[in-house]
């Protein structure tokens, strides 16, 4: 049932008002803090007002302005836009309280809070987007405003990094404009709906076509191998932007985006279709995020710096939601979509964590923080909690998104599938539990084990964030919960 | 209201070129005063011509008998919906004539002021009879009025550097205009007429001859050196980057505009798709330097580390979107080009706009700094908020970026050469793309991330009558892109009655 409200645009809009904002007044500390926390609460004041009404299927729309005959700018909430808008808003007010304690004493901080903002507000355009045209605008839009937080150092080593992510993310970019366009001419709209808008008659081998060019571009921001390499080099933005933006809002809108295209352009019926006159783009999909998911961990073993091995952590997670998806069954979906939310409060949490390490002690290096956790025992105990979930032990949220990744593979019959994800895990605990470790068990060099906490904007994100990745796990079967969001998105994908 | 609107077209074109010729009259006591009377005139033509705009969304195209000679006899002014274009040239006559009041003065002496606002009211007043006129004849004297005026606006600052790009300019530009005389000759001498619409009754009758055919080539050779199109390209950087920057944004924003609404007057007017002669083959050839254009004006900006330099190469490249989208059509089946004219057409429009923005945001960059190099102005972001930010908005809509303007035009064409089957020229666009947008970013990054350049201290923001029109035109871009569908409305019936449809014509996603 659809309904008009002006919410879909409001959410956007506040944290478009709040960028405009920063950056007239944002010199003054007190009003840019006070705007960030204020216009972020907001947000998801707005956002969750919905949380009830699309749980009981509804849908709002806004229709912005209309384009061509066929085409508008259309704002849209289903069931996985909302989900999708309610992380990147949650996350949101969370990174903000993180990214003041954070950047304090940092330079140009007026720049970073009123791009921060406008991120935000893309992101949340492209989980609202109504139809394929609005999402690449809200898609192009995100990755201009992230440029100017990735290269925030401004050191060569930034603006290298910068280069490298305009370079894949504006091509994968010119992908899904060709790819829409050819939607377009092909079904003559682009607009999402049960069961896709395509149809066999346009003939296999365009449609495969059609489907590669779609993974080809979100397939970067979604760091599928071997479109990953951006992300590695990014991760010399400040903390805050890679905790937000490389581990939820950017990645996710690439996997948000496949998503879309698998279940709202195509459908399952339709790919189903293809697999039965002999081409599987799924199936090559489902491949491709195996890969990724081992091969993202075998490199995130060889990492020392602990952003970095993060950040490939993050390319082999990635691809679960990618493997879910392309499994076109409800189960393999359901973990794979509930894995955005998992993942994303466990990958921010590991993130924050080691941006507290960073603020108090000035280590990068995993080989240097020998005995970190006798100094400061509550931001390791939260690492803890989030290298568990990653392993997807129980009760972490880790657990729920793996249960159903593994269902969906046995329904499919991918046996494979559910190899990977075992090999997966216990390469998780291969390069995450010997930080745990050397954290606890092994003496700081110096002999120094007073308690020295770090700030707490900065303890607290990561307080919470492990704390809710425990309840996410636990009551994972409540109404309210995502996953109860996802169940709902399933049911429209699968028409059940 | 009715039967004044009718004489617009006529008025306005008159109104320039009078007020041009008058200006050093007027102000030979005071030379200041010859901003004021240009920028009164200018706002006299950009009245005439907004009521010829509306009446021709009201009632349909405007065909003017001047002393009431009935055409063939006597001259036509034919303005149709391809003439809106002279909408946005008075429009942006009166920016840039605002913009010149301070500017101007910084590359030439107070003596020479009302030269310089006569030229320039004589190369909007050529470009406004170039874009109305019905009359094969006066096409060729109006494109002789604007590039003379468009040689000496370059000469003008009286630099050595100037004198040689303005003679390059001339050199160029001779072959192009003699080519366009002969090609009006030989028409000529076929037909028997010069009046437009009766050139293309006639052809029906004469049928395709090689004189014809000759006149078409030469008509295309001729445009094609006024709008730059590779490989006769060269004359273009120099020219547009070294002239003064109020008149780069005229020639870069509307100059080889010029070139394309020929092209647009001879293929789709005079020959017609559909006509005597079928022009596809030389279109598809079009097309595919097109195609090139677009990449070679990129490849070359790439290596520019003059600011103004990069604007004009990217000039050449934005051109090649242009001729793409408006050489994708098929002689049989018109209705399979309009998507790729609509993108072409559009692109008439946003391209005009964004350039001139880039322009006058170098401009005032250049007036307050005096540094036109992208290393000297590093870090000046901070210092010249506003003209970078909006340098900045123009970028980003020249690359395409949605939802500013530039982008528009790309979709159109994708569209277009999706549904024209030729994919391949969407590859070539949107790796152009990706050049500007490279290059593009290298300014952004010089204007706001990299360390400030110690040698510009006491610098502040551009006076307001320069900030004023960039301010308008940065808007321009942004809502011109948000709420495409306004200019979309204006420029659909353009597309289609360019084809031989119906104005009202409107297929899916058109």
């Amino acid at each position: 049932m659809e309904v008009y409200s002006i919410r879909p645009l409001l959410a956007p809009m506040i944290s478009i008002v709040c960028a405009i904002l920063i950056f007239w007044r944002g010199d003054n500390t007190f009003l840019r803090r006070s705007l960030s926390i204020s216009a972020s609460i907001i947000k998801w004041i707005v956002v969750f007002s919905m949380l009830p009404g699309s749980l009981a299927g509804k849908i709002y729309v806004t229709q912005l302005v209309p384009f061509t005959p066929g085409i508008s700018i259309l704002l849209r909430v289903d069931a996985l836009g909302m989900f999708f808008g309610m992380v990147s808003s949650t996350l949101w007010v969370i990174t903000t309280i993180y990214a003041i304690g954070y950047m304090e004493g940092e330079h140009a901080r007026k720049r970073f809070f009123a791009f921060f903002a406008l991120c935000v507000s893309t992101t949340v355009g492209i989980a609202f987007a109504g139809n394929m045209f609005t999402l690449f605008v809200f898609y192009e839009m995100l990755t201009v405003c992230t440029y100017p937080l990735v290269i925030h150092e401004e050191t060569p080593e930034a603006m290298k990094a910068g280069r490298k992510y305009l370079v894949y993310t504006l091509t994968g970019g010119s992908f899904i404009l060709f790819a829409t366009a050819l939607t377009f001419s092909l079904s003559g709209t682009v607009s999402f709906s049960q069961p896709g808008i395509l149809s066999i008659n346009s003939g296999v081998g365009i449609l495969a076509v059609l489907f590669a060019m779609f993974m080809l571009g979100f397939g970067v921001k979604s760091a599928i191998m071997p479109l990953h390499g951006w992300l590695p080099s990014a991760m010399v933005a400040p903390t805050p932007v890679s905790s937000l933006l490389h581990a939820v809002a950017v990645v996710k809108a690439g996997v948000f985006g496949i998503t879309r295209v698998t279940y709202n352009i195509f459908g399952v019926s339709l790919l189903k279709e293809m697999a039965s006159k002999g081409i599987n783009v799924a199936y090559i999909l489902m491949w491709a995020a195996m890969i990724t998911i081992i091969c993202g961990s075998l490199m995130a073993l060889m990492q020392d710096n602990l952003k970095k091995r993060l950040a490939y952590s993050t390319i082999s997670q990635l691809s679960y939601i990618v493997l879910g998806v392309s499994l076109l069954t409800p189960d393999g979906a359901a973990g794979g979509i509930v894995h955005i939310v998992n993942q994303a409060f466990m990958k921010i949490t590991m993130f924050f964590v080691a941006g507290a390490i960073y603020k108090k002690t000035h280590k990068k290096n995993i080989s240097e923080m020998h005995g970190i956790g006798h100094k400061m025992p509550i931001t390791m105990a939260t690492f803890t909690v989030a290298s568990l979930g990653m392993m997807g032990l129980p009760p972490t949220a880790g657990f729920i998104s793996k249960w159903y990744l593994c269902l969906g593979a046995l329904d499919a019959g991918q046996i494979i599938a559910v190899v990977v994800l075992l090999i997966s895990s216990f390469l998780n605990a291969a390069y995450f539990l010997p930080i745990v470790y050397r954290a606890y068990f092994v003496k700081p060099p110096d002999g120094d084990v007073t308690t020295d906490e770090a700030h707490w904007t900065l303890l607290l994100p990561c307080v919470i964030c492990s704390l809710y990745v425990i309840a996410l796990g636990l009551f994972a079967d409540l109404p309210f919960v995502p996953l109860a969001l996802v169940r709902e998105a399933v049911k429209q994908f699968f028409v059940l | 209201m009715i039967e004044f609107s009718q004489h617009c077209p006529v008025l306005m074109t008159i109104t320039l070129i009078i007020g041009g010729a008058l200006t050093p009259i007027v102000s030979i006591s005071r030379k200041k005063f010859s901003f004021w009377w240009a920028f009164f005139v200018s706002l006299l033509a950009f009245f005439f011509c907004s009521c010829a705009v509306w009446r021709l969304y009201t009632m349909g195209p405007i065909s003017y008998w001047l002393s009431g000679w009935e055409p063939p006899y006597g001259i036509e002014v034919y303005f149709d919906y391809v003439s809106t274009i002279t909408f946005l040239m008075t429009a942006l006559g009166i920016l840039v004539i605002v913009y010149s009041k301070r500017y101007i003065l910084h590359d030439i002496s107070e003596e020479k002021l009302p030269t310089y606002y006569t030229l320039v009211l004589l190369i909007l007043g050529g470009m406004v009879g170039f874009s109305v006129t019905g009359d094969m004849f006066n096409l060729y004297v109006f494109l002789e009025i604007l590039s003379l005026s468009g040689y000496a606006l370059i000469a003008i600052t009286e630099e050595k550097l100037n004198a040689m790009a303005s003679f390059k300019y001339l050199v160029m530009g001779s072959v192009s205009s003699v080519s366009v005389l002969l090609g009006v000759a030989l028409l000529y001498n076929v037909t028997g007429t010069l009046n437009m619409a009766d050139i293309a009754l006639r052809l029906q009758q004469f049928g395709p001859t090689t004189a014809v055919y000759v006149a078409l080539v030469l008509f295309i050779i001729g445009f094609s050196v006024k709008a730059a199109l590779f490989p006769v390209h060269a004359w273009l950087p120099d020219a547009h980057a070294l002239a003064p920057s109020p008149v780069s944004a005229l020639l870069s924003g509307l100059v080889i505009k010029i070139g394309i609404v020929g092209m647009l007057r001879v293929l789709y007017c005079v020959y017609k798709l559909g006509g005597p002669v079928d022009f596809t083959s030389v279109t598809n050839f079009m097309g595919w330097l097109a195609a090139v254009t677009v990449l070679v004006g990129a490849f070359f900006a790439f290596f520019q580390d003059d600011i103004k330099m990069i604007f004009a190469y990217s000039s050449i490249s934005n051109i090649g979107y242009i001729l793409m989208g408006i050489s994708l059509v098929s002689f049989t089946q018109p209705e399979r080009g309009y998507l790729g004219m609509m993108g072409g057409l559009v692109h008439v429009f946003n391209h005009a706009i964004i350039k001139s923005t880039l322009f006058l945001c170098a401009g005032a960059l250049i007036y307050k700094t005096g540094f036109r190099k992208l290393s000297d102005l590093r870090g000046i972001g901070k210092k010249m908020p506003i003209t970078c930010g909006v340098l900045t908005i123009a970028a980003l809509s020249i690359a395409g970026i949605p939802p500013t303007a530039g982008f528009i035009c790309k979709w159109y064409i994708i569209l277009g050469t999706i549904e024209f089957g030729k994919p391949i020229f969407a590859v070539a666009l949107l790796l152009g793309a990706m050049l500007v947008f490279a290059y593009y970013i290298k300014i952004i990054n010089a204007l706001f991330f990299r360390e400030p350049n110690e040698s510009i201290t006491e610098v502040d923001e551009a006076p307001l009558s320069m900030l004023v029109p960039i301010i308008i035109l940065a808007i321009g871009c942004l809502v011109m892109g948000i709420f495409a569908y306004l200019p979309l409305a204006v420029i659909r019936p353009a597309a289609a009655t360019m084809l031989g449809l119906p104005s009202t014509y409107l297929p899916l996603g058109g």
